[in-house]
């Protein structure tokens, strides 16, 4: 109203709006963290634990001693097995070996009763892709660390992320992942080397 | 283009179909519809809108009886080897060929279902989708798990059953070979043909019985005048059929291949 208040006012408004601003800010950074890392891929992705919480690395070097192909193998047609059947577990856990509760699981609930672990894939491609372990791991010689997590530092499976529209999993390997290593290595990125 | 097919390699896959062994029983069409996830809709009556990739086409020598001739010729898609017309208008590299086996691909994500490459086919082997596939119920357990199925609005056609061609090399890789024997690789519709009229095997292979068979006197293919260079080769001894083979050309003979 009166003139002089609009100057005083907006000076000390100017200090307290500043500290507000920085506050503001700070919240928003924390509010925009918060939605972005926890929030948003609890909404786009579903989270489903495995059966069975398995330990790689007390299966492989520095556990049981096998290597990833002892129990991921080759069929002899050239498709990869992926996951082990219960025939694989049974070899070694007829009866339980030690006293972790997963493996007491796995031997009541699933060796016990002749039933197939529910496991679920972390890694699979969509329909309309065919990818051949063979190609990559007996032709071209690639390890499996090269596309995959290194297991044998990992003592637990995490829950199985998938999105909820497309039903793709988190860990789905990209087009341009696979044709990035096709350019560089020479090899041809046709359509028909890798879709069906 | 077919200045960028030239490629190193060993192998190019084609067709050899004998007219004269050919019965028209379609039991090639059966085979391709079951081994490729093909559905059947409610009503197949109206056959402009029926989807087969490979396709029995009936010809007659147009003469009244009794010297009427009939002769059936099954279309598969022709995998032209120059200037392949379906590749050339694809707006969005949908559809390629693929210089190291000869096979010209479809990509049914990729597709925005445009239909250029449909109207660029001299061969009619290309289908767009008007609906999305239903399957009677418990059908879908009858799919083939190495074929993915097409949505509605997108073109698709016959791959020579690539995905066979993908498992071969599978079974090779583990063996520790990189080539294929004749007779590893092969279509559904040459697998299921009763009279052994369709050969399927690599051209470039010349121990191969399709290499072999191109070579023979009464070897022509389809609309050769336009220069597509069609890899799915017919062999006839009725000079009829195979003059019939480039309609257009109206009386001339076919010209056959060197």
């Amino acid at each position: 109203m009166s003139e002089e208040h609009v100057p005083t006012g907006g000076r000390e408004g100017g200090h307290k709006q500043a500290g507000g601003g920085l506050g503001m800010l700070a919240a928003g950074f924390v509010l925009a963290i918060v939605v972005g890392w926890l929030l948003y891929p609890a909404i786009v992705m579903s989270s489903k634990p495995q059966p069975i919480n398995f330990n790689h690395k007390a299966h492989g070097a520095e556990g049981a001693g096998l290597a990833c192909d002892g129990c991921h193998t080759f069929r002899e047609d050239g498709s990869f097995a992926g996951i082990p059947k219960l025939d694989n577990c049974i070899q070694c856990h007829e009866s339980a070996q030690g006293e972790s509760p997963d493996e007491a699981k796995l031997v009541e609930q699933y060796v016990t009763p002749n039933k197939e672990i529910p496991w679920l894939s972390y890694s699979y491609q969509p329909l309309c892709v065919f990818f051949s372990h063979a190609a990559h791991v007996k032709m071209a010689q690639l390890e499996c660390t090269t596309c995959h997590e290194d297991m044998s530092k990992s003592s637990s499976s995490p829950p199985v992320k998938v999105y909820r529209i497309s039903g793709y999993s988190k860990n789905t390997m990209s087009m341009e992942a696979c044709e990035d290593c096709h350019a560089e290595k020479g090899t041809s990125n046709a359509c028909f080397v890798c879709h069906k | 283009m077919s200045e960028h097919h030239e490629v190193a390699s060993k192998e190019k896959y084609g067709m050899v179909i004998d007219l004269d062994k050919c019965t028209g029983c379609g039991a090639c069409t059966v085979s391709c519809l079951s081994e490729n996830n093909h559905y059947v809709r409610e009503d197949e009556s109206d056959k402009l809108r029926s989807v087969a990739w490979m396709k029995v086409y009936k010809v007659t020598n147009g003469e009244p009886f009794p010297n009427t001739k009939v002769a059936f010729i099954p279309r598969p898609c022709m995998h032209c080897d120059h200037h392949t017309p379906c590749v050339s208008v694809c707006p969005v590299m949908a559809t390629d060929y693929n210089p190291l086996t000869g096979i010209v691909s479809q990509i049914y994500t990729r597709c925005i279902g445009c239909r250029y490459c449909v109207g660029a086919c001299p061969y009619h082997a290309r289908y767009f989708n008007w609906w999305d596939p239903v399957w009677p119920e418990g059908m879908h357990k009858l799919l083939n798990p190495d074929m993915s199925p097409r949505m509605r609005g997108v073109v698709e056609k016959c791959s020579f059953c690539n995905h066979r061609l993908q498992k071969a090399k599978d079974k090779a890789y583990v063996e520790g070979r990189r080539d294929l024997k004749d007779g590893e690789y092969v279509t559904a519709c040459a697998e299921a043909c009763p009279t052994r009229a369709i050969t399927f095997g690599n051209m470039k292979d010349p121990e191969s019985a399709v290499a072999k068979l191109i070579k023979s006197p009464g070897a022509f293919r389809l609309l050769e005048k336009l220069g597509t260079q069609p890899k799915v080769y017919y062999l006839s001894n009725e000079s009829w059929i195979r003059e019939s083979g480039d309609n257009a050309l109206g009386r001339k003979k076919t010209a056959r291949p060197a």
